[in-house]
Parts: structure tokens; C-alpha cells; sequence
């Protein structure tokens, strides 16, 4: 239905410019006068005023039909029965109506289904039609709106450009509102995770059991069932397993990386940098998910069998098989920023240390390497936010229990672990189980933010002082 | 210490020195070769299926079909005695439990097998045939040589009798490899021998050109703006601050995005390569426009003088001139992000494309896998076969980045001006 009024009003517009040109040509013809643009001009001008306005609406329409159509059938619900519902309990009302209305319901159909079927059937023809009529009457204002303007010879090309100005700073926003999309997401259901549980025992607690909070009706917790609640929602253990894995990330990745920037940066011929620096850069570009299948399948049982031959008992999830393969991961990000930044060191400080007799590698030690250090402490920062924001690695490879530890072979799990165990599978909406996905999700996202601002302003301060 | 001492310390420092940058570099490239090695051997046996060859009888009395049957006539037709007596003609089998045994060595629907084979073949009625099956994942794996043998029966999941007919079969000449057309047009299964990746490629493919639809033109619009119209004031660097810092937000951020808001809120439909695309394209957003700024501010400004000087408005001066100039990089800036976005797993998992479907999608509003997703939900299974088919997904996932990734490339170096 879209499609068909998408493609309807596309076609109008284009036959409009087209009429538009002809129509102005006529007219400077026949009345003598000199044009203010091009004809070309007036031929876009009435074609977006034509298109834009009405898919603007359509955008906003088909947005929020749904939700509207939910309220009323909402009321239709409550109004009618006696009994009260509560919020998740008309949700699901309204799924089954939905799919009983679309034809795929499996289950027992009550009077209250078929009902609400019905209104619901009704609201969406009555929502189609007055969209339709809506859509019709703006277009023909706008279109007749532009029309008197070209007619009386406006100045098609500067408001033309004028509107198109608009639309790349209309595209500009979105950036802000995918921020906004976000911040609201998790806020929203983190306020109604801590309005449950404290913000300081979620913080603070050093107990995470999250499968063990069944909680129905959030009014009605006595305090003895609180201090369970609390129980299965401290989040210490899992900072301390994302911080743990990603230290292990960084203490594979950072002596790598670090040596393979300067070597590349340093050292290599234009023929060994040729070959090695895309190679290198083939790790960042393997999806993630593969190098969690590598983890589980190959990393995780060698460790488990080598600690075997030496009596040790290692997990089959240990940190240290996520963390080894995070690592490997990591290598290009450090080993390409750490080659940019230390080329960015002017070639003047090492003649300078040359010509005092250093060798190549005191030149690096004493003088590239502390001039290049804020460059090289972003770099790493910004791969210790990735670190502790991947997925799927710790997913596949990383344990699921919660376990305060510091043994890189027993299993630790995650933040992200975590958020994605919650929300996998069926998830049942207005529950602290599920709002403490978004609640972690909210810590991760500060967190990724506060390392990446600190980082952003770190190099940027750092290429400013040698530009 | 003396003067040559000190002199043979500092240059054995300095040997050391680029020895372990050198050591670097080389283990970071073995673990590249290690891992592509690692795939590429588990995945390979994947596009291999082994088939045994069975004598199937198509006696129309039998199926219970009238002689000259119609293809909807034998679509409803019960294939299921007539394949149970041809594999049971196999070998000659003694009581129930050898009987089972038997009919475990195929795949759990060789009667639509056998029945696919027949509508494909229709002059095959009333005669005798050799129908090339499907075997069992066991028997699979066990004729590709991943299945341990040796085993003690109890700790294997095939049975002594049944590899004494593998044994026979093979012998007969019976046990054939061919081409594994399955992993590519069937959906999910159960079964890993006739899993495919089918349903996953379309719901990647789909996914993908949602994300190309909706990120490429607001991307560019939005770079075009920044880079050569916006004022220099605070709404302008807000803009700029959001967008490097969404480039760096955690990938399963944005999938908690699509979850609380697509989902939530909007109630678009859960699964769905609609939900995925949105969900990737806000993602891959800002990662496209970095480059494509990137390219315009490649563009030399004597560019944008010239056409100014010849009359030309702004935006004309811009949009004639400063964008075709820097469309090989925002190009290739573009399908780098579309790889990066075709190779996201975490938050296609939150909006539910972890869904077990079996039906390849038709259209993007219908539930579906991907490419990635895919990877996971198989790695999580038991199967031995799931195994191969994982690796053949990555490998068939990578090559598709490859491909992306060369299309950059070539782009970049082949039409890209140099200014000096």
C-alpha cells in the first residue's frame, strides 16, 4: 500500500517537472519576458514542493499508525471488560489480535480476540482512507501553491537551492537523533530497572544471577524478597570479567601492535610495507562472529588439552582463550594508528638525535617513541573501548557464570555476554531481568564514551602540536 | 666497560630491537594464514554431499496413482512405503532394531527426496531407477573421514551393523560424493546433511540493501553539508561530536537501539531483514561518512574557485563540480561500511534474527537469518556436521567481504584523482 502511494506520488512529481518546464518556457515566450533561472529550475522547484511535503507526512504517518491503533485498541480492551488488565497483559492481547487479523493465530480463539480483530480491522481501513485523503489534499495545495509562485516568475533557482540546503542539513541531523535514539532507549527501561533495584547495590553488588529474578508486580516487593532481587543483580562480577578479558586483549595486542607500527613505520622497505600492512589489516576486517567460532573450536580445547598434559584444570571458556583471540583481533587497530602517529613525528627530532651518534633503535626509544606517546595512548584507548564493547567473541567463547576471579583459565563472563544471554529467546517485556539488559547496556555505552572522548581529544591534541 | 664493549652493546640493542618488531609483524600474519587455514580445512568437505545409490521401483499401483500421473497428483501422493521398501531392499536386515538401523544410515526425509526426484523426471513412472539419496549426517562425516572409526561402539554414534553396510555399500560402489547444491537454495534444518544457507542469504541480501537504500544517500547529503555548507557553530559541532562518537559505539549498542526503539516502540516486526536494515544502516552512518568526507576534502579548492568564477552558484559549484570528483571515494567508503555492516552479528541477535526459520524469505517484512547469524546459530549446535557447514558459511561470508573489499580498492586506485 506505501509502495503503491511511494511510487504515485513519485511519478506525479516527475510528470510536474516536466510540465513546469514546458509551461515557464510558454511563458517567457509568448509575454516577452527574460526568465530568473533556468527552466530547469522551475521544473524542480514544483516537483519537490509536490513530493516533499507529502512523503514528509507519509514518513511521520506510518510511524506512529501502529502505535495509535494500539492505544484505541487498548481501550476498546479495558473498556469493555470489567476486569482489568495490566500493561503485558494487553500486549499480548493485542499481538494475538494481530495475528489472528493476519491469519496465523494458533491457539484458542475467545469472543474477546474476534472482537478485537474486528476493531482492529476497522481502525486500519479507517486509518488507509484518511490517509490517502490527507495525503491527496496536500499535495494538490502544495502543488498549487508552487505553481502560482512559478507563474509569477519567482526566483526558482535560489529557493530550489534553498529547500535543498534544508534536506542535507535535514540528513545532517540524523546523526543527533540516532544519539537521542539511543540515550532515550536505554535510559527508558534502566529507569524502570532502578526504580526496582538501587542504582548503588547494581553497581556495587558483587552477586550477578540474573535467571533467579522472577518478579511479576515490581509495587509489591517486601524487603526480605529485595535482598534476594539484589542479590541476582550486582554487577561486579561482570565489570571484573570485562575488564579482565580485555586486559588480556591488551597484553596480546599492544606488544604486537605496538612493534608492528614501529617496525612498519621505521624499519621496512616500501616492498615489506607493501605486502604486510594489508595483511595485517585483513584481521580488522573478519567479521567478529568468525573469530568466535576460532575461539570456541580451535583456542578453547587446545588450552584445555595442553592444561591437561600439565595437570591443570582449564575451562573450555577460559578468559584466556577469549581473551588471546580478542587480541589478535585487536593488532591492527593499534599496529595502523601507532604507524600513523609515529609518522607524523617529524623527520627533524630523529636527524637531530643522528647527528649526536644514537643508533636507529635509541633514536626510537629516546626520542619518536615519548613524541609519539599521547598519540599511542589513544590508540590504545580506543582499543580497549573495543575490547571491552565486542561481542560475539566473548559470546562464543567466554563462560556464562558469573564468577569473581582473577584465573585467566576459569570462565568469566561479560557485560556484553550478558546483555545478549538476557535478551536472546523469549524475552518477557517488564521485567527487572530484561530491564537489566538495557541498564548494562546504558554502563556500557558511558563507558565506550567516556574512552573514546578521552582518546579523540588525546590524538587530536597530539597531530595539532606537530602540525 | 670499554669503548668497544659499550659500541657491541649498543648495536646487539639494536639488532634485538628490530628482531622483535620483525617477530611482530610475522605473527601477526601467521595468525592470519593459521586462521584462514583453520576455516578452509573444516569448511571445504561442506560443498560435498554423499549420496547412496538405491534401486526405487516406481510402480504407479503402488503409489496408488492413476498411469500417466500429473506432477500436482504425485505432490499428493505418499511416498513413504515405497522409499521405506527400496532402502530396506538394500541389505538384508533381521528384526526392528536392524531395520531402524538401516533406515538411519539416510537422511530423515529421503520419501520427498525420492518424490522431488520424480516430478523432476516425470517419464520415470513404471520403471526401475537408481535414486541417488541422501545419506545421514553420521554416515556423512564417517565417508569424509571426520568421523572417528575406531570408537568403541558405545561411544559412537553409528552402530557396528550399520558401518557393515557402509562397508558393503562402499564396496559396491554404491557411495558417491557430489556437488552439495542443498547448502545453497535450502534453508535451516535440523539436520546439517541437507541444511543450507539458502534462507540466510537472502536475509543478508536483503538486509544489505536496506542498509545500501537508506545509509548511502543520507550519508552523503549529510557530508556534503559538513564538509562544504555547514556554518561554523555549536549545532554544527554537536553534529560532528555525535558522529565520531556513534563511529565508535559498540555494535550490540545499536542493537539495544533497534530492540527498544524499531521494535518497542514503532512495533515494526521482530526478525525481519526491515528491522536489521534500519538497525545496520544507523550503524553504518557515521562509519560511511568519515570517509566520504574524507573524499570531498580531498577535492582541491581551485576546484570550487573555478566554478564560482565562471558564475556558478554554491550549489552548483558543488554538486557539478566538488561531488562527481569525489565519487570514487565515497564509493569505495561506502562498500567498505556495507562490508563491515554484512559481516555484524551482535545486533542482528537482539532483534530476534535468531529465530529458527526454514522458509527462505521473500520478501524483507518476513523472519529470516543472515549470513553471520547463521555462523552462531550453527556453531552453538552438537552435530559433527555442523561443524563443516559453519566453517563453509564463514568461507562463503568471506568471500563475499573479499569481493566488497577489491571493489573498494579498485575503485579508489583506478578512478581516484591524485591533486598535487
Amino acid at each position: 500500500m506505501n509502495l503503491a502511494i511511494i511510487v504515485l506520488i513519485v511519478l506525479f512529481s516527475v510528470s510536474s517537472f516536466f510540465f513546469a518546464r514546458t509551461k515557464v518556457k510558454k511563458i517567457a515566450i509568448s509575454n516577452q519576458t527574460k526568465l530568473n533561472a533556468l527552466p530547469d529550475y522551475y521544473g524542480y522547484y514544483l516537483s519537490l514542493w509536490c513530493a516533499l511535503p507529502a512523503l514528509l507526512i507519509l514518513v511521520v504517518w506510518t510511524i506512529f499508525e501502529p502505535s495509535i491503533i494500539k492505544a484505541f485498541i487498548f481501550q476498546g480492551i479495558s473498556g469493555e471488560n470489567a476486569q482489568t488488565y495490566n500493561n503485558s497483559e494487553l500486549n499480548l492481547i493485542y499481538q494475538q489480535i494481530k495475528s489472528f487479523h493476519f491469519g496465523y493465530f494458533t491457539g484458542t480463539i475467545t469472543e474477546e480476540i474476534i472482537r478485537g480483530a474486528e476493531s482492529y480491522k476497522s481502525f486500519l481501513s479507517i486509518a488507509q482512507g484518511s490517509k490517502v485523503v490527507l495525503l491527496a489534499t496536500i499535495i494538490i495545495f502544495t502543488t498549487l501553491y508552487a505553481l502560482k509562485k512559478i507563474l509569477n516568475n519567482n526566483k526558482a533557482r535560489e529557493d530550489v537551492e534553498k529547500i535543498f540546503k534544508g534536506l542535507l542539513f535535514l540528513c545532517s541531523l540524523v546523526a543527533i537523533l540516532t544519539t537521542i535514539g539511543i540515550i532515550f532507549a536505554l535510559l527508558f527501561e534502566s529507569i524502570k530497572f532502578f526504580s526496582v533495584i538501587n542504582v548503588f547495590d547494581f553497581l556495587f553488588g558483587t552477586s550477578w544471577s540474573p535467571q533467579r529474578a522472577f518478579v511479576r508486580d515490581a509495587s509489591t516487593i517486601t524487603a526480605e524478597e529485595y535482598a534476594d532481587l539484589k542479590n541476582a543483580f550486582g554487577s561486579v562480577p561482570l565489570f571484573a570479567g570485562t575488564a579482565f578479558i580485555a586486559l588480556i586483549a591488551m597484553i596480546v595486542a599492544v606488544p604486537i601492535g605496538l612493534f608492528s607500527g614501529i617496525y612498519m613505520a621505521e624499519y621496512a622497505n616500501t616492498k615489506v610495507r607493501k605486502y604486510s600492512k594489508p595483511i595485517i589489516e585483513i584481521l580488522a576486517g573478519i567479521p567478529t562472529v568468525v573469530y568466535g567460532f576460532f575461539a570456541a573450536l580451535t583456542v578453547g580445547p587446545f588450552f584445555r588439552e595442553i592444561g591437561e598434559k600439565f595437570g591443570l584444570e582449564v575451562s573450555s571458556e577460559s578468559a584466556l582463550a577469549a581473551g588471546l583471540v580478542m587480541g589478535v583481533m585487536i593488532i591492527p587497530y593499534i599496529s595502523s594508528l601507532s604507524d600513523d602517529v609515529i609518522n607524523a613525528v617529524p623527520q627533524s627530532l630523529r636527524d637531530g638525535s643522528y647527528a649526536i651518534g644514537a643508533t636507529k633503535s635509541e633514536t626510537i626509544k629516546r626520542v619518536v617513541f615519548p613524541a609519539a606517546l599521547p598519540g599511542i595512548v589513544g590508540s590504545v584507548l580506543l582499543a580497549v573501548s573495543r575490547a571491552i564493547g565486542e561481542t560475539m567473541i566473548v559470546v562464543m567463547a567466554a563462560g556464562l557464570a558469573a564468577n569473581l576471579t582473577l584465573n585467566p583459565l576459569e570462565s568469566t563472563t561479560t557485560i556484553t555476554t550478558q546483555i545478549v544471554m538476557i535478551l536472546v529467546g523469549d524475552q518477557e517485556f517488564d521485567s527487572p531481568k530484561t530491564q537489566s539488559a538495557f541498564a548494562l547496556g546504558l554502563t556500557l555505552f558511558f563507558a565506550t564514551l567516556v574512552l573514546n572522548y578521552i582518546a579523540l581529544r588525546v590524538v587530536k591534541k597530539y597531530r595539532e602540536k606537530y602540525e | 666497560m670499554n669503548k668497544d664493549q659499550l659500541l657491541k652493546k649498543r648495536y646487539g640493542a639494536e639488532k634485538r630491537f628490530k628482531f622483535y618488531g620483525l617477530v611482530s609483524i610475522t605473527l601477526a600474519i601467521l595468525f592470519v594464514i593459521f586462521l584462514v587455514n583453520v576455516i578452509f580445512s573444516k569448511g571445504r568437505t561442506a560443498f560435498q554431499r554423499t549420496t547412496i545409490a538405491v534401486e526405487v521401483n516406481f510402480n504407479t499401483e503402488e503409489l496408488e496413482l492413476s498411469s500417466n500421473a500429473s506432477i500436482e497428483e504425485i505432490q499428493d501422493a505418499d511416498f513413504y512405503d515405497l522409499s521405506i521398501n527400496s532402502l530396506l531392499k538394500l541389505y538384508k536386515t533381521e528384526g526392528a532394531k536392524q531395520e531402524k538401523e538401516l533406515l538411519r544410515i539416510f537422511s530423515p526425509d529421503h520419501d520427498i527426496e525420492i518424490k522431488n526426484f520424480l516430478i523432476k523426471n516425470l517419464d520415470n513412472l513404471n520403471k526401475n531407477v537408481i535414486v541417488n539419496l541422501t545419506t545421514s549426517d553420521d554416515i556423512d562425516q564417517l565417508h569424509k573421514g571426520n568421523y572417528p572409526r575406531h570408537l568403541p561402539e558405545e561411544r559412537r554414534r553409528i552402530s557396528d551393523f550399520q558401518l557393515l553396510i557402509y562397508d558393503q555399500l562402499v564396496k559396491e560402489n554404491k557411495v558417491n560424493k557430489v556437488f552439495n547444491t542443498f547448502f545453497f537454495t535450502n534453508g535451516d534444518s535440523r539436520n546439517p546433511e541437507v541444511a543450507g544457507i539458502g534462507g540466510s542469504l537472502f536475509g543478508s541480501f536483503f538486509t544489505i540493501i536496506i542498509t545500501l537504500i537508506l545509509s548511502f544517500p543520507i550519508a552523503i547529503f549529510a557530508s556534503i553539508y559538513l564538509e562544504e555548507f555547514a556554518p561554523k557553530n555549536r549545532i554544527t559541532d554537536f553534529i560532528e561530536i555525535n558522529i565520531n562518537n556513534l563511529a565508535a559505539v559498540p555494535s550490540i549498542v545499536f542493537g539495544l537501539l533497534g530492540l527498544g526503539i524499531l521494535l518497542g516502540t514503532f512495533d515494526l516486526p521482530r526478525s525481519t531483514p526491515l528491522v536489521a536494515g534500519i538497525t545496520l544502516s544507523l550503524m553504518t552512518l557515521p562509519r560511511i561518512i568519515i570517509p566520504c568526507r574524507a573524499s570531498l576534502k580531498a577535492v582541491p579548492p581551485s576546484i570550487r574557485e573555478g566554478a564560482l568564477a565562471v558564475g556558478a552558484s554554491k550549489v552548483q559549484s558543488v554538486m557539478h563540480h566538488v561531488v562527481p570528483l569525489s565519487i570514487p571515494g565515497t564509493l569505495s567508503g561506502t562498500i567498505i561500511g556495507l562490508a563491515q555492516a554484512l559481516g555484524e552479528t551482535a545486533p542482528l541477535i537482539l532483534i530476534g534474527m535468531v529465530a529458527f526459520v526454514v522458509d527462505i524469505p521473500a520478501t524483507p517484512i518476513d523472519p529470516s537469518a543472515s549470513l553471520p547469524v547463521q555462523v552462531y546459530l550453527w556453531s552453538e549446535q552438537a552435530e559433527r556436521g555442523f561443524v563443516e557447514k559453519t566453517s563453509a558459511t564463514i568461507m562463503v561470508l568471506l568471500s563475499f567481504l573479499i569481493v566488497m573489499n577489491f571493489i573498494a580498492v579498485y575503485l579508489r586506485q583506478k578512478f581516484e584523482k591524485k591533486w598535487s
